[in-house]
């Protein structure tokens, strides 16, 4: 049993590394990132809709003084959301000048 | 000949739908609500003359503003069930599709759902100068072609292309057969089965009747059948759903690709991300909020001051004609108190919802409104309120009438629920006459530490509103239980110049709402509580009659005036309302008011500031002399007949005031509510948890106080 979690562990570690896959509220202002999907929720269709597919690039624009919400740009426009619904969102984040990519 | 035709607008929120609706329709337009929702639908009507010497007369529908036809809530039904419902015998011959050509993608996300419902649609690009300054060029030849739509370029800001659009629609827009999308790739057999199995022909009205449960009103025979089908062939609604918005937008960037050239890369200093930094910046941003928030409060509560002034002027003018040319009776006082007094109390209010209007219109086609919101939300949200709360909060404080017709700014349904609930709790300006009245009676007229007391106590009770709305606001969180999920997931439009003509339209638009709809029952309303105060038992009235009768005969002129207003206070003390005012004694007793103060709080559901009117007659002051300071005189002399000792002690004045902030006595606001929740439900509700509130808190004060 604990064999299997520590090679689960493992595994998610590796993947976690190899494609920096993270969710939408832990992006930091300014950086950019490409959707990978969206986790099933109610607002799953809604976010889709509004142009939030997988594929696309999005760029943090604003955050709210209090952390909460925050604006994202994505396909030519600006969208806001809160944290709550940006955690459905998983992302890669894109590497900019200032941030080279880590290997 | 006059042909007659129903066409609808459909567009993304911000698309410019309603510049293109008021260019089309001029002020020919009434807004009423969808039936069976408080959403508001505006229709109007335009002409267009044909060459051949018809002409064609033509009924517009603007739809809400909306990304998707997919209904995730009553609201979202809304579109569909315009264009397309089977049992709506007279479907529009059209649609009109208005897309901000700047950012096409999901204005087409619309646009061709709308195409695959088989709805005649044209594809209406607006706002072709942003394209040009972006430096985006679109083939709309291409895109008709793709498409199978009529596409028209426009600018409906500038009147550019509307010709074009009035011409497409002398002729019928045809009917493309082929759906945009192949919806059997996306959902594979089962659309035959359904189409063998239920009859539903066309697969993607069959996909959507399965995957859809709002989609089309259906019978409950129809419904078991679906339901019987859906048992038997068990899918993923849900992920049906994804699978087909994600072959939608690929459709489309394929689309895009071919009809849509842009520049390669976009500057990303523009003007909207410049203006951004400034104003939602954590201190800058709050800084110029507040201060647009006080403009806004100064402008209901002082700049309207003078237009309400002269409306009042006027009504008292007319009102005086009216009692110098009719002769006195019944007739002349039901309308000089009845009527001209309910009008009088429906037109004050026309200077404030006016401008307030303007600020929100201005907020919304800035695009500013949507960063007050982004600003405002974490805070709100704790409340269960929204970012869009505070305006209606605020404006609360000068007049709750407007401010709960600013609600509908509120888009999701509970939150508006509870902004409407608790925004009579702020004092409103209507208090203001009450709460002076009693201050200046109950609390010494002296400073502690510098600080005037009688000032502090006015601003404690502002307080108190404020802290009382959010606390039943957040207490309303639990007991409502919410139909649709709160979500934030709204775009955060770029910043345009705004359009004159609509923040007018605008304008008149929300008063219109308000004298036609509000208007009926502040009449009604206002009738009823002068039947009250003018009848009573007819023995008891004529006895008073004849009594002042005869003592009128030996008086002199000065003499017989006051006996006029003798009479006038003793009639009211014999009318119904005084029947009742006597009869809520007990009911009224634990907070300390007598009969008294009973008939003016019948009266003064009129108006909370009619309570100071109803006291100067009960304390016969006459008419004349309103001033505050001849009332306060009367009751500070005022005793209690069982003590003895002064009927207006600091507990019952402060009780008194306490029940004045909390209790829901306005009329109009009243009607408001009905109007804007679409029934008597929630202005009931709010009547009884108003005034149980402001029952319990005063009974609790005047208790430990006394």
């Amino acid at each position: 049993m604990s064999l299997f979690i520590t090679i689960l562990n493992k595994k998610f570690e590796f993947q976690s590394h190899h494609i920096h896959s993270m969710n939408l509220s832990e992006l930091k202002k300014g950086e950019k990132a490409i959707i990978l999907s969206i986790d099933e929720s109610p607002i799953r269709i809604k976010l889709f809709e509004m142009g939030c597919i997988p594929g696309e690039h999005i760029t943090l624009e604003n955050i709210a003084p209090f952390g909460d919400p925050i604006a994202i740009s994505v396909s030519d426009y600006k969208l806001s959301l809160r944290l709550n619904e940006a955690f459905y969102i998983q992302i890669q984040k894109v590497s900019t000048e200032q941030e080279p990519q880590a290997a | 000949m006059i042909i007659e035709k129903k066409i609808a607008l459909i567009g993304n929120p911000n698309s410019g739908k309603s510049t293109l609706f008021n260019l089309l329709t001029g002020l020919n337009q009434k807004t009423a609500n969808f039936p069976g929702v408080t959403v508001e639908k505006k229709t109007g009507v335009f002409q267009i003359h044909a060459q051949n010497g018809d002409s064609l007369q033509i009924e517009v529908t603007d739809l809400p503003g909306t990304y998707s036809i997919y209904p995730q809530s009553p609201d979202e039904e809304i579109p569909l069930s315009v264009l397309f419902d089977k049992n709506n015998s007279q479907p529009p011959a059209c649609t009109i599709l208005v897309a901000d050509a700047s950012n096409l993608k999901r204005s087409l996300f619309l646009c061709t759902q709308i195409i695959d419902l088989k709805i005649p649609v044209i594809l209406a690009l607006n706002m072709m100068d942003l394209v040009k300054a972006k430096g985006i060029s679109i083939n709309a030849e291409k895109l008709q072609e793709e498409l199978g739509i009529p596409v028209i370029s426009m600018n409906a800001l500038k009147n550019q292309g509307v010709d074009k659009l009035k011409e497409l629609l002398l002729s019928d827009v045809l009917l493309k057969k082929q759906g945009f999308i192949d919806i059997q790739e996306v959902a594979g057999p089962l659309l035959q089965k359904a189409s063998v199995e239920l009859g539903l022909e066309d697969p993607y009205i069959a996909f959507q009747t399965l995957v859809n449960p709002r989609f089309a009103k259906l019978s409950g025979v129809e419904q078991s059948r679906i339901q019987l089908f859906m048992e038997r062939n068990p899918i993923k609604t849900d992920s049906l759903q994804a699978k087909e918005t994600l072959r939608r937008y690929e459709l489309i960037s394929q689309l895009l690709t071919l009809c849509v050239r842009k520049p390669l890369e976009e500057s990303r200093k523009n003007f909207t991300n410049k203006l951004d930094k400034l104003l939602i910046h954590k201190i800058w941003g709050y800084v110029f909020f507040f201060g647009i928030l006080f403009m806004i409060f100064q402008a209901i509560f002082s700049w309207s001051a003078y237009p309400m002034a002269f409306f009042q002027e006027i009504f008292g003018r007319v009102g005086e004609m009216i009692n110098e040319s009719m002769p006195e009776g019944v007739l002349r006082d039901l309308i000089v108190n009845g009527i001209m007094a309910g009008l009088g109390g429906i037109v004050i209010f026309i200077p404030q919802i006016a401008l307030l209007f303007m600020f929100i219109t201005l907020m919304e086609d800035t695009g500013y409104m949507s960063r007050g919101s982004f600003l405002m939300d974490k805070l709100m949200r704790r409340f269960g309120l929204n970012g869009k709360s505070v305006i209606p909060l605020m404006s609360g404080a000068a007049c709750a009438v407007p401010a709960i017709m600013s609600a509908r700014t509120i888009q999701n349904k509970k939150e508006r629920l509870i902004t409407i609930l608790v925004t009579p709790l702020i004092s409103c300006s209507a208090r203001i006459p009450v709460y002076t009245l009693i201050i200046s009676l109950v609390i010494p007229s002296k400073s502690i530490y510098g600080i005037n007391l009688q000032g502090l106590v006015l601003m404690l009770l502002y307080l108190l509103g404020f802290i009382a709305a959010l606390g039943s606001a957040w207490l309303m969180n639990f007991l409502i239980k919410a139909k649709e999920k709160s979500y934030f997931v709204m775009e955060m439009p770029i910043y345009r110049i705004p359009q004159m003509r609509n923040v007018i339209f605008a304008m008149v638009d929300k008063v219109k709402i308000f004298l036609f709809d509000a208007g009926k029952i502040i009449i009604s309303i206002s009738i009823i509580l002068w039947v009250l105060s003018t009848y009573g038992p007819e023995k008891k009235f004529t006895e008073i009659t004849q009594k002042f009768q005869t003592e009128s005969m030996h008086a002199n002129k000065k003499e017989s005036q006051e006996l006029k207003k003798r009479m006038r206070a003793e009639k009211l003390e014999a009318s119904y309302a005084g029947i009742i005012g006597k009869s809520i004694e007990p009911l009224i007793r634990p907070m300390g008011f007598d009969w008294k103060i009973g008939i003016a709080l019948v009266t003064s559901f009129a108006a909370r500031e009619v309570f100071v009117g109803t006291m100067s007659t009960i304390y016969s002051i006459g008419q004349e002399d309103t001033s505050i300071s001849g009332i306060r005189d009367k009751m500070l002399n005022e005793k209690n007949p069982k003590t003895g000792l002064p009927l207006f002690t600091l507990a019952m004045g402060i009780s008194l005031m306490l029940f004045y902030a909390f209790a829901m006595q306005c009329m109009s606001t009243v009607a408001v509510v009905y109007r804007e929740t679409g029934g008597w439900k929630w202005p009931l509700i709010q009547i009884l948890y108003m005034s149980g509130l402001a029952y319990a808190i005063s009974t609790l004060t005047f208790q430990l106080l006394k």
